[in-house]
């Protein structure tokens, strides 16, 4: 779980100084919403309401625009996630190369279903669309990092290596 | 073959700087800067005849050309690496195994259009990719080859890396402005064309990354030299993605006009023991589907795939195998594009989730014969009533699968109970 901080008064002093350099470069300030959006849900792990009013002021738009955006785009995340946030992909490539029971086989050895997270923060799971994984199907992603070429046992080995 | 865009694929750190200037990198961008004018960089980019490898297979050239010189508004560059086309995954192994290539192909476009700032648009979900452009770009404006004054010439470029967060929409190209603006991906009504009024209002060319890592090869050789591979009508190599149960699935670079039957059968190894072809679909997810023996007869060119009835696309090869029930392939799909349409238009936001709510009755054996006549209806009213393409991406699916394989889908439909 995250601990509490002050979300009113700003990130990190690096996130800000990046800020601060891209709102610099940028033809405007608004047009660095989604960087301040990943500065936030890098350093928290999620996107607060509280965080999505910090963004609008350090943007200079209005809540309602963060609101939106933040709902258009999957990866933003308004509540946080397991530590190990476990996205396999569903789409047709990896369907072909035996996503459909790789999905269930990975569910049951998690414990978590779509859009869950275990009770010890570990796990969370979600399908996904294809992630241009495509000639290394199927696939899947634990937080960034892509895990391709998957059988039911290679995963297991992934995922049993995780703590 | 020559390797126009895989040279160095092979080599140990063919992603850093130094591994990329003791191959010639950046000998074009030091060509140009030491004496082209942008219009001499965009004649030989015409000549070369490279077309977009988005999918839209528009010259390149050409449309750089389109760009208004004189409203006295900055000018922008923006690099599609959204790549989420399922069955797509070319342009990540470029960003991972040569993005100064694409950096250096960057930096000249922009010349060529007087670009102010290029705009960097890299689907969120790519980690290794991302983390190597961000490095690449660091060396390149250490290198003196980004920022101020690039290597003396008095052009200035300045690059911007934008990392979005989940939207296939953003892949096109103004549903990609709209998140370089910093709002949601919602594409925007043409004309007026981006070229004219883009980012900001500003004049903007989009171009895919396997587009402009050529540029470097045709400065270096010439756009004559370019059009030795590849057809008349379809210049150059062209990265195809092929994934499904062949042996060897990956991505290869082939000359535009080869036969599809040899990259399955002898570069691809053909396909897995115990798998036979059934269909295949060449360019991407959302390109016409074509039964085996069709697509065996085809040239990968533009022209050649259009004429049997399907795209080129994006090269997406998709091989599908003979245990793949087409119902449930079409079903994906549908619930695919329905997931990813914006919004904004009517028939794109209510159709696709319609189409799959119809697809996902008939694969659960609950449909009737009506259904097909309903999913080409709503085809129908999708088709061309969209402010974009993507409503299209799923038309084009669902009269494919319905043309040649509609027997599979009526031997699901439950025998209709007679009155
Ligand atoms: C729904 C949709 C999604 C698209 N996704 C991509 C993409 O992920 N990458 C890409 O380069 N082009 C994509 N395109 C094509 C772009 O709109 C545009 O044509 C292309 O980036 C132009 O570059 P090019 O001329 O170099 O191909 C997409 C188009 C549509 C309609
Ligand atoms: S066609 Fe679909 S994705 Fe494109 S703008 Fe309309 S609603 Fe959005
Ligand atoms: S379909 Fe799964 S990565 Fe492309």
């Amino acid at each position: 779980m995250t601990t509490k901080v002050d979300q009113s008064s700003g990130l990190a002093a690096a996130a800000e100084a990046r800020i601060d350099d891209l709102q610099r470069r940028y033809p405007t300030k608004a047009a660095t919403l989604l960087h301040v959006l990943w500065e936030i849900q890098w350093q928290d792990g999620w996107i607060s309401e509280d965080r999505m009013r910090y963004a609008a002021k350090r943007c200079g738009v209005p809540i309602s625009k963060v609101l939106g955006v933040v709902s258009f785009y999957t990866m933003y995340r308004t509540k946080p996630v397991g530590r190990h946030h476990v996205q396999v992909c569903r789409n047709i490539c990896c369907h072909i190369m035996g996503a459909a029971p790789l999905i269930e086989h990975i569910k049951a050895k998690i414990g978590v279903g779509e859009h869950e997270v275990s009770a010890d923060g570990k796990w969370s799971f979600e399908e996904v669309e294809c992630m241009a994984g495509c000639a290394w199907a199927p696939m899947m992603a634990i937080n960034e990092a892509y895990h391709e070429n998957l059988t039911p046992e290679k995963a297991d080995r992934i995922l049993g290596e995780l703590v | 073959m020559t390797k126009v865009l895989t040279g160095n694929w092979g080599k140990k750190d063919s992603h850093l700087l130094a591994t990329y200037e003791a191959g010639g990198g950046y000998s074009a961008l030091k060509k140009v800067m030491g004496g082209l004018s942008p219009a001499q960089v965009i004649d030989e980019v015409k000549a070369s005849g490279v077309r977009g490898r988005g999918g839209a297979g528009f010259p390149a050239g050409m449309k750089w050309s389109f760009v208004p010189q004189n409203t006295g508004k900055p000018i922008y560059l923006c690099i599609n690496a959204d790549e989420s086309e399922p069955g797509t995954c070319k342009d990540r192994q470029i960003l991972e195994f040569d993005p100064h290539m694409l950096i250096e192909g960057a930096i000249i476009c922009a010349y060529a259009i007087r670009a102010k700032i290029a705009f960097f648009y890299i689907r969120g979900e790519f980690d290794l990719p991302y983390r190597r452009m961000v490095k690449a770009v660091e060396e390149a404006f250490a290198a003196g080859y980004l920022g101020k004054n690039i290597l003396g010439s008095g052009f200035d470029l300045d690059f911007l890396i934008h990392k979005g967060a989940g939207a296939y929409i953003c892949g096109e190209e103004t549903g990609l402005i709209s998140s370089v603006e910093g709002g949601r991906g919602e594409p925007k009504v043409k004309p007026p064309f981006p070229a004219v009024k883009g980012a900001f209002g500003c004049p903007t060319i989009i171009n895919n990354v396997e587009t402009l890592a050529t540029v470097p090869w045709i400065i270096n050789n010439g756009g004559a030299a370019y059009k030795q591979f590849g057809t008349e009508k379809s210049p150059g190599t062209k990265l195809i993605s092929v994934s499904g149960r062949v042996k060897r699935p990956g991505n290869y670079e082939v000359p535009l006009g080869y036969p599809l039957q040899k990259l399955l059968l002898e570069d691809c190894g053909g396909m897995q023991d115990g798998y036979e072809l059934k269909a295949i679909i060449p360019g991407g997810s959302s390109v016409p589907v074509m039964p085996a023996e069709k697509a065996l007869t085809v040239n990968l060119d533009y022209e050649s795939v259009a004429a049997a009835g399907s795209l080129l696309g994006s090269g997406g090869m998709i091989i599908i195998d003979h245990t793949q029930k087409m119902p449930e392939l079409l079903e994906i799909l549908a619930h695919f594009y329905s997931h990813e349409s914006c919004g904004q238009c009517t028939p794109c936001r209510e159709g696709t989730g319609w189409a799959h709510r119809v697809l996902k009755k008939i694969c659960h054996g609950e449909g009737t014969k009506a259904d097909l006549d309903l999913l080409l209806s709503i085809a129908g009213q999708m088709s061309g009533a969209t402010i974009c393409f993507l409503a299209d991406s799923l038309v084009m699916p669902i009269r494919s699968f319905l043309t040649h394989f509609r027997a599979e889908f009526e031997a699901l439909i439950k025998a209709e109970v007679p009155a």
